[in-house]
């Protein structure tokens, strides 16, 4: 089959390698029907991300066709259409049976690798690197799903991949960064970043009963979007100093909860953004943690920080102080796909929600450098890149 | 005569310990969720005969014999006299609080022959053997829990490409 591989920092190649297999009696093969580059893919991309190996095959948000499932496999069956979470979960420890899908303690095979750096290891995820689990991606004509009942979700025929596609890591993601805020009734959130996930978040912090979302992002087309499928406020950070914005728009009290979108690239401006551009350059730090800053600053006194933008090794220059001092609270995580999935998908179904609007760029997978090049410098305006093998 | 080796690693697992028990109780299981142990033959109830296998096919072998058996809380076990490696361990069945399933500790004591069954050993269990014994646990969880152990030996890569 064709399979997009990567060799090294934007370095991708479409190549022919060898059809997928059922390894585990609880796996199922899935012809991938659409698939889509996701914000954090281009962390690899970029060679941010530790423990990638020449020929890993990329990608971990997509849907498909099941076309073989092994003999453990009790809910799914050949021929089921799936939206496939990103992340994967077992089903049965403890973590799971919390709904911490993204804890589970036995879908990493290569879990010892994440307790040296993180203490313990985390849940597998496709695409993303041996320390997490090493699993084979979803840019590929057919991919392997473990625990593929929890794993993947039955939806129904007749609706097109687009408004669905989304489902399978994005719309999670952005829906737990909301839901993680504890949203009461009066509440403002402000959301960094107007990329999918931002976009999810807005739209999400509403479904949960916000009472005003602000985004805040720097490019014109993002922001757009922002006002028009989130019906968030928008504020560009290059054009307002956002901390004094944010203040004028909350009647001084800094909003309630605040929610990153954006993660270890983050764009940094002035000699801040500088510091740690240079210091990640050189490998010092491995994550540019300005958002995370500025969301400190900004937030109401003890307010949340929902921190879903992924971060992956160490950051410095964090103001704790005022964290402590403001009796902040802190909650993140990868987000726990299974948990939402379900939910999510009736959303899409009753038509309250239509993701397809980020998908704003089709190709052929066999044009996965250009996708993911037009993706990174946002050419053309571009929001979401979707990838359909055939 | 060299020092004797001890480790002890501990995991929780969601399952209550009576399944753990009887599953481990079942020596022959072991191999299912060791890397090195190639075998298990239980001789009779309290006497089995274990073999692992080490590079270019070499093999370790020894009979062990049940020293304490306190069923869905202990077994201990300890290698007989004439063992290519003089070893000893025993695995404990402890309920964790709040219903988060049981707690699994693993002890193993062995002295490090010398020649090359040593050598082999070194080889094998490297400069850490928690971890290789963490790493057993981590299946043995992963076993019990999940019914399966998660692996991706065998999928696709363009690995084969990456030298051209």
């Amino acid at each position: 089959m064709k399979a997009v591989c990567w060799h090294g920092a934007e370095d991708v190649r479409v190549e022919t390698v060898p059809d997928p297999t059922i390894l585990n009696p609880r796996d199922a093969i899935l012809k991938v029907t659409s698939t889509t580059i996701c914000g954090s893919d281009l962390h690899i991309y970029d060679g941010f991300i530790p423990t990638m190996e020449p020929g890993d095959i990329l990608g971990h948000e997509f849907m498909g066709e099941i076309v073989e499932v092994g003999a453990e496999v009790k809910r799914l069956k050949k021929g089921d259409r799936t939206v496939v979470s990103s992340i994967i979960g077992c089903g049965h420890c403890w973590h799971c049976n919390q709904q911490q899908w993204s804890l589970c303690d036995n879908s990493n095979p290569n879990s010892w690798m994440l307790e040296k750096i993180y203490g313990h290891g985390t849940a597998g995820i496709f695409g993303y690197s041996h320390a997490f689990g090493g699993y084979a991606g979803s840019f590929a004509e057919y991919i392997r799903i473990p625990f593929a009942d929890y794993t993947a979700t039955a939806v129904p025929k007749g609706i097109p991949d687009e408004k669905l596609l989304p489902v399978s890591d994005a719309f999670p993601t952005g829906y737990m960064g909301a839901d993680l805020c504890h949203i009461q009734p009066g509440d403002i959130v402000a959301v960094w970043g107007c990329g999918p996930v931002g976009q999810f978040a807005m739209l999400s912090a509403y479904l949960l009963g916000a009472e005003r979302v602000i985004g805040i992002d720097r490019f014109p087309e993002r922001l757009q979007l922002a006002r028009d499928f989130a019906k968030a406020e928008t504020l560009n950070y290059e054009e307002v100093d956002v901390l004094e914005a944010l203040k004028e728009m909350t009647g001084g009290r800094g909003p309630d909860a605040c929610i990153d979108a954006v993660g270890m690239e983050a764009h940094g401006q002035g000699p801040e953004g500088l510091y740690d551009k240079a210091k990640q350059a050189i490998r010092l730090e491995t994550d540019r943690p300005h958002v995370l800053r500025q969301m400190i600053l900004a937030c109401r006194k003890g307010g949340t920080l929902s921190i879903m933008g992924v971060y992956g090794g160490f950051v410095d220059k964090m103001p704790m102080g005022a964290a402590m001092n403001k009796g902040l609270t802190f909650r993140m995580g990868q987000m726990f796909g299974p948990k939402y999935i379900p939910k999510l998908v009736e959303h899409v179904l009753n038509g309250d929600v239509d993701p397809s609007v980020v998908l704003t760029h089709r190709l052929p997978l066999t044009e996965a450098k250009q996708g993911f090049e037009m993706f990174k410098h946002k050419q053309d305006q571009c929001i979401k890149v979707m990838f359909q093998p055939d | 005569m060299s020092q004797s080796i001890k480790v002890e690693k501990t995991v929780t697992i969601d399952k209550p310990a009576a399944e753990l028990y009887s599953f481990w109780r079942q020596f022959e299981n072991l191999p299912r969720f060791t890397r090195h142990l190639k075998d298990v033959r239980v001789i009779s109830d309290n006497r089995s005969h274990w073999v692992i296998t080490g590079p270019l096919d070499g093999t370790v072998e020894w009979d062990a014999e049940i020293v304490d058996d306190r069923p869905n809380e202990l077994i201990a076990w300890k290698s007989v006299p004439g063992a290519d490696v003089d070893n000893a361990g025993s695995v404990q069945f402890k309920a964790a609080p709040g219903n988060r399933g049981t707690e699994v500790k693993v002890v193993t004591v062995y002295n490090p022959p010398g020649g090359v069954i040593g050598n082999m050993l070194a080889k094998l269990f490297g400069e850490s053997p928690e971890q290789q014994i963490g790493d057993d646990l981590a299946r043995f969880k992963m076993l019990m829990e999940a019914g399966e152990i998660a692996t991706n030996d065998g999928q696709p890569s363009g690995h084969s490409h990456s030298k051209d």
